[in-house]
């Protein structure tokens, strides 16, 4: 009984822990980049209303993209957990398993038919790319009786990418605007602009608390099925409405800095180490380690060969890697 | 004796296969029932049809009068709590952290535990003898430990009627009766309606008011252990050709000791159609 406060009173401590470091990480990438900046500088920036040319750097360029680097982060982050929790696969990714993908292609096709579609057209183009390339995937893996084994939807989910990769390639080439298609999906976080930023974040501030709410239904589904029809779950309601928050999020993310893989696998597996598997201590910590991740992505993206862009999503791939390789090995088990 | 739950010519079909096939029964209020049969003869089946879990295809599922497959789902929770066979990891999460779970049909929103939710717990480990260990995480336990935190998640639903499905699978002798005696002391103490899937033949005669004898879905012979564990049901269900004794200890009938039944044709009969229903059933 008292350890049950107990636990959430050390969870509070965590959650704590976890917005200290998410601030110093948003610091660290205001200061540093191309740009000489100093501490004071980001201060007047954020602080005042002075000019100047750091002033402005800071203003107009460096924060909305430090502010798309911490939802991306977020919502990726977020949505790869309840990914994992819904389908019981560790590996679970937006980026593995066809979401992204799917919202690519999405990209591409408006981009291609509709010329003058707006911020907010594009987005929900991504949402419906990312929700036909989930189908995709679980479609195949439900068309085998027992489903496929966690490794192997991981493989469908790539054979699925590759398609409507090449399907944003094609009509890319074709249409001719393949430079438009890569500047938007491959760009990262380049040219994010306080607009663009205007439509897509209340979707995922939106997914997100949406998510957060169902957090404890999701901790009930993720252990059995059997279990949460016993304890009186809608189990396909809440699974509807989660699938809605996964393509809510990943679609948006995509939306914002094109392809991200990984960063929904790993962050999910760091917060279990640190929170355990309560999803209600899970998704809130995912969103700010994702935040504070993508951050750190960011500025080593900005500053490893300055005044040259490193892409982020090479920098997250390359992190994020062995630490699929590592899951892998463990045998697909949860890394707790 | 008074009637809270019943099928009614129930149907279950597992895509083409029909599983179980226009079964009525009765299941004895604050009773231990057992349902006993071969292997993919429907008993696992049966039980997740009456908890909800599976739907049915025909006939009825009746608890207090209601048809159970149009009530609400929640509210159900409160009336029966179901233990599926063996459930999956629980992937770090407390023993505490997992009974509390039980208290999910009595939450709303966010589910910040009460009072009387925290004492329900605390009175789940308490009786189940989970209590010493209740801060540890699910999978760092043994088995038998694991099975009666599963059965303190169930009990902390609070209530009236319980099932579970096979709960004393993988667990040694001794372990095993633990379980058993636990459901036997709900049953006796709280008057608790426990109905569960049993493999031993002598452990469901032992502990069961009620046995329900399945063969290919449908009930060969429902009744007491005495009127059921018979040489003659045995045979029907098992294909066996069984010495049916007297435990010394408890008057109850056990089997003693048994032998295939001899002839192709048995053998035959036996083997195919088991095998049939149970490579479907999974």
């Amino acid at each position: 009984m008292m350890k049950k406060n107990g636990t959430s009173i050390s969870f509070l401590y965590k959650l704590i822990a976890g917005l200290i470091i998410f601030l110093c990480m948003f610091v660290i990438s205001m200061v540093f980049g191309a740009a000489d900046t100093t501490i004071k500088d980001v201060w007047l920036a954020l602080t005042s209303s002075t000019s100047g040319d750091k002033i402005s750097i800071i203003r107009e360029i460096r924060l909305p993209r430090e502010v798309a680097a911490i939802f991306v982060g977020a919502a990726l982050a977020v949505s790869g957990a309840i990914m994992q929790g819904i389908t019981r696969n560790p590996l679970a990714d937006p980026g593995l398993l066809g979401l992204t993908a799917g919202a690519n292609a999405g990209l591409a096709i408006t981009i291609a038919f509709i010329p003058s579609a707006n911020y907010f057209i594009t987005m929900i183009a991504c949402f419906i790319g990312a929700a036909l390339g989930a189908i995709i995937v679980f479609g195949i893996s439900a068309a085998k009786k027992g489903g496929f084994s966690p490794l192997r939807i991981v493989l469908a989910g790539a054979a699925v990418s590759a398609f409507l990769t090449a399907i944003a390639e094609g009509i890319g080439l074709y249409f001719k605007i393949s430079k438009d298609v890569s500047m938007w999906t491959a760009g990262g976080l380049i040219g994010t602009t306080w607009g663009q930023l205007q439509i897509i974040v209340p979707f995922i501030v939106i997914g997100i608390i949406v998510s957060c709410f169902l957090a404890r239904q999701l901790t009930i589904l993720s252990l059995n099925e059997e279990v949460a029809i016993g304890l009186g779950q809608k189990i396909a309601t809440i699974k509807a409405i989660l699938f809605i928050a996964i393509i809510v999020l990943a679609g948006a993310a995509v939306a914002l800095v094109g392809n991200m893989a990984f960063i929904g696998l790993m962050i999910p597996h760091i917060v279990r180490v640190l929170v355990g598997s309560d999803y209600r201590f899970i998704l809130p910590m995912s969103a700010i380690i994702g935040a504070s991740f993508m951050l750190l992505a960011d500025t080593l993206g900005r500053t490893l060969h300055s005044p040259f862009e490193t892409p982020v999503v090479a920098i997250v791939a390359l992190l994020g890697l062995p630490f699929f390789l590592v899951i892998v090995r463990k045998g697909g088990k949860a890394f707790t | 004796m008074m009637v809270r739950l019943f099928t009614d010519d129930l149907s279950i079909s597992y895509g083409e296969q029909l599983i179980v096939k226009n079964l009525s029964v009765t299941i004895p209020d604050k009773k231990i029932t057992t349902i006993i049969g071969s292997n993919g003869c429907g008993k696992s089946t049966l039980l997740k049809a009456i908890t909800r879990i599976i739907p049915h295809q025909s006939g009825l599922v009746l608890l207090d009068g209601k048809n159970i497959s149009k009530e609400n789902t929640k509210s159900l929770a409160k009336k029966m709590a179901i233990l599926p066979q063996t459930p999956d990891s629980t992937s770090g999460l407390t023993v505490s952290e997992l009974v509390s779970y039980g208290r999910f049909p009595y939450q709303n929103g966010f589910g910040r535990l009460t009072k009387k939710d925290y004492e329900v717990v605390e009175w789940a480990l308490e009786v189940t003898g989970t209590a010493d260990y209740k801060h540890r995480p699910v999978d760092a336990l043994s088995g038998g430990q694991r099975q009666r935190v599963w059965i303190a998640m169930a009990l902390a639903q609070e209530t009236e009627i319980i099932f579970l499905d096979e709960p004393t699978t993988y667990l040694d002798m001794a372990h095993q009766l633990e379980i058993l005696e636990l459901l036997q002391k709900l049953n006796h103490e709280q008057e608790r309606t426990i109905i569960m899937v049993l493999h031993d033949l002598n452990q469901a005669a032992r502990f069961a008011d009620y046995i329900i004898a399945l063969k290919d879905g449908e009930i060969v012979k429902a009744g007491t252990c005495e009127e059921v564990i018979t040489q003659d049901v045995l045979r029907q269900i098992f294909e066996i050709d069984a010495v049916i004794g007297q435990d010394p200890r408890t008057n109850k009938p056990m089997c003693i000791t048994y032998n295939l039944l001899k002839g192709e044709k048995q053998h035959e009969k036996t083997h195919i159609p088991v095998y049939a229903a149970s490579s479907s059933s999974y």
